[in-house]
């Protein structure tokens, strides 16, 4: 018989790191973003003054050098976003345009300083 | 200045839920003046999703932000109110008393208003330039640091530096290049979200040398009592070097803030404004306020939660408005007197 309680509600583990280093591990579900986990799990560090409409720039991380690859690139119009964030590197994303999907299970993301 | 416009009811705020408020205030025979700092009636819907699906206003399965804004200017059309875009409400001052309540309100372009009643509208507060992320800056705005063009002529003969990678960015750099001695463009990428024909234009200025572009993200700034000797900048390759320069027009989008609405003497709670939820007023009578700007046991930041609170606001205004004529409940569906109003009998 197919146990399917392994399967059964999954769950994704990210990791926010704050600028003063303090860290924080928290549960996200596959299909919300970076952002709502952290909103939803009180994690400072990320404003999302849009709420998420990929409009304000406030919700910016830098995802870690391992997991650059497997989370990709800004989009376009994050590009543009990012325009307006402060101290833009190579890994930085609009944690509001990054889905959880399994595949980001132990993802580690950077705030910075400060936001906008 | 101008001559003061009188008028029953200033709505400070132009988005979805004060727009909704014109409509209610109007049942009412309350004639409205609405004020907005964006140059652009909708608030949050036109600037910051207008392509955006909501997917919560009764009534519609989906409807863009801007497709809600249209749908709402044809909705409050009966009622004509006037729009004035571009302004900031500076002051807000109480002239009557709290039973016959009167306002005078100013706005930053030299407009002032006499009002019965005011509905603060305001949203997140208002959109204002974001300041560029280098510590200090707030010592320079005004003198050496701008973040609009007052008046091209200060910037004669001077060394510019314009950073953003937008239109409002380009369309300086081609307006100022010809008046400045020397225009500086410094962006974080080499990509530029302008119209292509603007960017051409400033990669020609770059060729001939009339201009120069530098791919950097600012990170500090460098002078005295205000006055700018030059910008520090990283470049993309990581090497910090220094930029120098007598202003700085830095273009970073915008931001909310409250604002004004933080001075004009009422009570706040963690920058928002409380309001009872019969009337929707603040803690000044003859003041209220309505959607996100507002708290109140339970309140939800919703754009159908504003247009309850625009309706139940209404209701209360019509009394400071009309202090000897009583309200009568009516329905749009059958009163004949509502219709009338709508144009629609």
């Amino acid at each position: 018989m197919l146990d399917t309680r392994e399967n059964a509600d999954p769950m994704t583990k990210i990791t926010y790191i704050d600028a003063s280093g303090a860290s924080r591990t928290v549960e996200a579900q596959d299909g919300s973003t970076v952002m709502e986990t952290a909103l939803r799990n009180s994690v400072p560090g990320i404003e999302a003054e849009c709420g998420g409409a990929c409009a304000c720039a406030t919700c910016h991380v830098y995802v870690a050098d391992e997991w650059s690859a497997t989370v990709g690139k800004a989009s376009q119009m994050e590009e543009d976003m990012l325009d307006f964030a402060a101290d833009v590197r190579p890994t930085s994303r609009l944690s509001c345009q990054i889905k959880v999907t399994p595949a980001l299970d132990g993802l580690v993301v950077s705030t910075p300083d400060k936001q906008g | 200045m101008s001559d003061v416009i009188k008028t029953d009811a200033v709505i400070i705020g132009a988005g979805p839920v004060g727009m909704f408020a014109v409509f209610e205030l109007g049942l009412l025979d309350i004639k409205a003046h609405l004020i907005d700092i964006l140059p652009k009636i909708g608030g949050q819907c036109a600037e910051l999703y207008p392509e955006k699906p909501i997917y919560d206003i009764p009534g519609y399965p989906i409807v863009t932000g801007q497709g809600l804004v249209d749908a709402l200017e044809k909705q409050i059309h009966p009622f004509d109110p006037t729009f004035h875009l571009n302004e900031m409400v500076e002051s807000l001052e109480v002239l009557g008393t709290p039973e016959h309540p009167l306002f005078r309100i100013a706005t930053d372009a030299g407009t002032t208003f006499e009002a019965k009643v005011v509905l603060i509208a305001a949203g997140g507060g208002s959109f204002q330039p974001k300041r560029p992320p280098t510590p200090g800056v707030e010592a320079y705005e005004g003198k050496s640091v701008f973040y609009s063009v007052r008046k091209m002529e200060h910037f004669r003969g001077r060394r510019v530096l314009i950073a953003g990678g937008g239109d409002s960015a380009l369309d300086w750099v081609l307006n100022l290049h010809p008046v400045a001695s020397r225009v500086t463009l410094v962006h974080r990428r080499d990509e530029f979200r302008a119209a292509p024909h603007s960017v051409n234009a400033m990669r020609t200025l770059v060729a001939e040398n009339k201009m120069d572009l530098a791919i950097a993200q600012l990170t500090g700034l460098k002078g005295n009592d205000g006055q700018l000797s030059a910008v520090s900048v990283r470049g993309a390759d990581q090497v910090n070097f220094d930029i120098e320069c007598d202003d700085l027009l830095a273009f970073y989008g915008l931001t909310m803030k409250l604002g004004p609405v933080a001075n004009w003497g009422l009570n706040l709670h963690e920058n928002l404004v409380p309001v009872d939820t019969a009337r929707f007023e603040t803690s000044t009578p003859g003041i209220f306020a309505v959607g996100d700007i507002i708290t109140y046991p339970g309140k939800l930041k919703l754009i159908l939660s504003g247009f309850h609170e625009a309706a139940l606001a209404a209701q209360r205004a019509h009394h400071y408005v009309y202090p000897d004529k009583k309200l009568l409940f009516q329905y749009t569906t059958s009163s004949t007197n509502l219709q009338r109003k709508l144009g629609v009998s």
